[in-house]
C-alpha cells in the first residue's frame, strides 16, 4: 500500500486518541492495512468504530480489510489550516469518501492532482506515518 | 383555522430582548449579559423575576448551565433545561418550554443566551481559534480533526459541494442569499455589516472552504438574547400582543459532517413537517422567515427540506432575490448571521426578531401583514434541527 510522507517543512499530525473499540483499527494501520467494522447480523459495515452495531444494537462485532477502494461523495479545500498542525499544508483537500464496503470516511485526497479532485471520482486509500508507528488512511485518485 | 393539536397556540412568548452592537462587541461578562437579557426581556413583557419558575440555558463555564444560571439569578425554578443543540438549542428549549407550560408543569420560562467570542478573542482570554491541538477521545477527534477540516465552515463546505454536484447548483446563487441579508441589514442600525454588496462582491472575497468563500460565512460577534414564554391565558394580560406559538419540530441527525446521513438534505424535513402539521399551517402560510444563515448553503438547504421549494431547487429558487427586501419570501430581516451578529449560536436571534416582525415593532424592515413566522434553528454541523412557528392573535 501507498505510502505518502508528509510534506517537507510541515509538523506531524495531531495524534488520533485510540478508543477501545478502535484498537483494531489502529493497529492494523501500523501493517497499513484498512479494516472496517462489520455486523455480521446486519452485513453491514461500520464506522466509525464501536461497541454496539448501530442498525441492531448488536455487539458481535468483527473487522474486515476493506478493498481501500472508493468514490468521493464531497470535497472542499481548504485555504487555511484547520488546527496548528496543519499549517504550511494548506491547501490541501477534505473529502468524504465511499468505501466499496458501504461506510464513508472523512479523510483527505493527497497527491499531485489532488487539487483537481471531484464528487464522484475514484481513489485509494495511501498512508500518512504517524510518529508512533500508526498510519493515517489518506487518499489518492486512481487513474482514468 | 384548524386547532386540533392539543398544543397549538397553548402558549406564547410574550418579551424578547437583544443585545448587539454595531462594532461587534459589548461591554460586560457573559453573565451580567445575561442577567440584563432576563431583566429587558421580563420588563418587555411586563412581569418581574418573581414569576419566573423555568430556566433555560444552554452554555455555562461550569456543569450545569441552567442550574447555574438559576443559582446566580436566586430562583428555585420547578422546570429546568440546559439542552444543548448548538445555534439550535434556543428553538429546542422553545419547544420543551411550551410543552410544559401547556402541562402545567410551569408558568412563565425565559431562555437566555449571551457570548462575547469576538472580545475574548482580542483580550486573548479564548474565543474561536484558541483550540489547542491535543484531542479529546472522541469520535470527532479520533477520526475527523487529524484531517484538518476547518470548523465548521469545512463541514458547510462538503454539503455546498454534494450539493452542487448532485443538482448543479452555482456560487452565484449562494451569493444571491448573501446579497439579499444586505437588503435588509442596510436598515437595521445595530447590523454589523450594513453596505449593500453584489454577486459579484461576493465572488471577489477570499476563498476560506470552497466552495465557500468569506462572504458566504456568518459574522463572529458578540451578543445575547432572551424570550420569555407562558401561557396564552396569562399571555392575554401582559404589556405586549402575544406571538403564539402555534407548531413546533426537532430533529437530529448526527453530530459529525462524516455520519450525516445525506449532505443534501437535513433534520429540517422532519422537524418542520412536524411544526406544520402542529400548526395546521403550510410554507404558503409563512409572511416572514428567520433561518439560520451559519452560512448561504445552510439557507438553501433549509428553504428546500422547509418545503419552500422541491429538492435542488433551491439554487434556481434563490437567485431573484426573493429573501431579500421586497421579495416573495422575506428572510432574516436583522440581516441575519451573515450580517446582524454571530456570536456562536445565532438561534436565539431567531426567535426575537419572528416576534417583534409580529408585533409590528420592526420599523424600516418591518414586512407589512406578517402574521405568522417561521424561526428555524440548525445547530451543529447541520446536525440538530428545530422549526418554531408562531403567529399573531389572527392567527389562533
Amino acid at each position: 500500500m501507498t505510502v505518502v510522507p508528509r510534506p517537507d517543512g510541515t509538523r506531524e499530525r495531531v495524534s488520533p486518541p485510540i478508543s477501545t473499540e478502535a484498537e483494531p483499527f489502529w493497529d492494523a494501520t501500523r501493517e497499513r492495512t484498512l479494516l472496517v467494522q462489520w455486523c455480521p447480523a446486519c452485513d453491514r459495515g461500520i464506522h466509525f468504530p464501536r461497541a454496539a452495531c448501530p442498525t441492531c444494537l448488536g455487539d458481535v462485532l468483527e473487522h474486515r480489510p476493506s478493498t481501500g477502494e472508493g468514490v468521493v461523495y464531497a470535497c472542499s479545500t481548504m485555504a487555511s489550516p484547520g488546527n496548528p498542525t496543519m499549517s504550511g499544508r494548506e491547501p490541501y483537500v477534505v473529502a468524504l469518501v465511499d468505501l466499496d464496503e458501504g461506510i464513508r470516511m472523512l479523510t483527505n485526497i493527497v497527491g499531485e492532482d489532488a487539487a483537481a479532485v471531484a464528487p464522484g471520482d475514484p481513489v485509494r486509500v495511501a498512508w500518512e506515518p504517524l510518529e508512533d508507528a500508526r498510519h493515517l488512511p489518506v487518499f489518492v485518485r486512481i487513474k482514468a | 383555522m384548524i386547532a386540533t393539536d392539543p398544543f397549538r397556540a397553548r402558549t406564547a412568548i410574550v418579551g424578547v430582548a437583544d443585545a448587539v452592537d454595531p462594532s461587534g462587541e459589548l461591554d460586560g461578562t457573559v453573565r451580567s449579559l445575561e442577567v440584563r437579557m432576563i431583566r429587558e426581556a421580563l420588563t418587555d413583557a411586563g412581569l418581574t423575576i418573581a414569576d419566573v419558575d423555568g430556566v433555560a440555558s444552554c452554555i455555562s463555564p461550569g456543569w450545569a448551565p441552567s442550574l447555574e444560571l438559576a443559582e446566580y439569578l436566586g430562583i428555585a425554578p420547578r422546570w429546568t433545561d440546559s439542552t444543548q443543540t448548538g445555534g439550535s438549542s434556543f428553538e429546542v428549549q422553545v419547544q420543551h418550554a411550551a410543552a410544559a407550560i401547556a402541562a402545567g408543569m410551569a408558568e412563565v420560562v425565559v431562555v437566555v443566551y449571551a457570548a462575547t467570542p469576538k472580545s475574548s478573542f482580542k483580550r486573548g482570554t479564548g474565543g474561536f481559534g484558541s483550540r489547542q491541538g491535543v484531542l479529546a477521545p472522541t469520535p470527532s477527534g479520533e477520526f475527523e480533526v487529524p484531517y484538518g477540516m476547518r470548523m465548521p465552515m469545512g463541514a458547510y463546505a462538503l454539503a455546498a459541494s454534494r450539493h452542487m454536484y448532485e443538482f448543479g447548483t452555482t456560487s452565484e446563487q449562494l451569493a444571491q442569499i448573501a446579497v439579499d441579508s444586505r437588503t435588509w441589514s442596510s436598515l437595521n442600525p445595530r447590523a454589523r455589516l450594513r453596505e449593500p454588496i453584489t454577486v459579484d462582491d461576493v465572488l471577489a472575497s477570499p476563498m476560506q472552504a470552497s466552495p465557500l468563500r468569506k462572504l458566504d460565512c456568518c459574522l463572529m460577534t458578540d451578543g445575547a438574547g432572551a424570550v420569555v414564554l407562558t401561557s396564552a391565558e396569562r399571555a392575554r394580560d401582559l404589556r405586549r400582543p402575544p406571538a403564539y406559538i402555534l407548531g413546533t419540530g426537532t430533529c437530529t441527525t448526527h453530530a459529525m459532517v462524516s455520519e450525516m446521513p445525506d449532505l443534501t438534505t437535513t433534520g429540517a424535513v422532519v422537524s418542520g413537517a412536524d411544526a406544520y402539521r402542529q400548526a395546521g399551517l403550510g410554507p404558503s402560510d409563512v409572511d416572514v422567515l428567520q433561518l439560520y444563515d451559519s452560512f448561504t448553503i445552510t439557507i438553501l438547504l433549509l428553504l428546500e427540506d422547509l418545503g419552500f421549494c422541491p429538492k435542488g431547487e433551491g439554487g434556481p429558487f434563490v437567485a431573484e432575490g426573493v429573501l431579500g427586501r421586497g421579495g416573495s419570501h422575506p428572510a432574516n430581516t436583522t440581516g441575519g448571521g451573515l450580517a446582524y451578529t454571530h456570536p456562536g449560536m445565532f438561534g436565539i436571534f431567531l426567535l426575537v426578531e419572528a416576534v417583534r416582525q409580529l408585533r409590528g415593532e420592526c420599523g424600516d424592515r418591518q414586512v407589512e401583514g406578517a402574521e405568522v413566522a417561521l424561526a428555524h434553528g440548525s445547530g451543529g454541523v447541520l446536525s440538530a434541527m428545530s422549526t418554531v412557528i408562531l403567529g399573531t392573535e389572527a392567527t389562533r
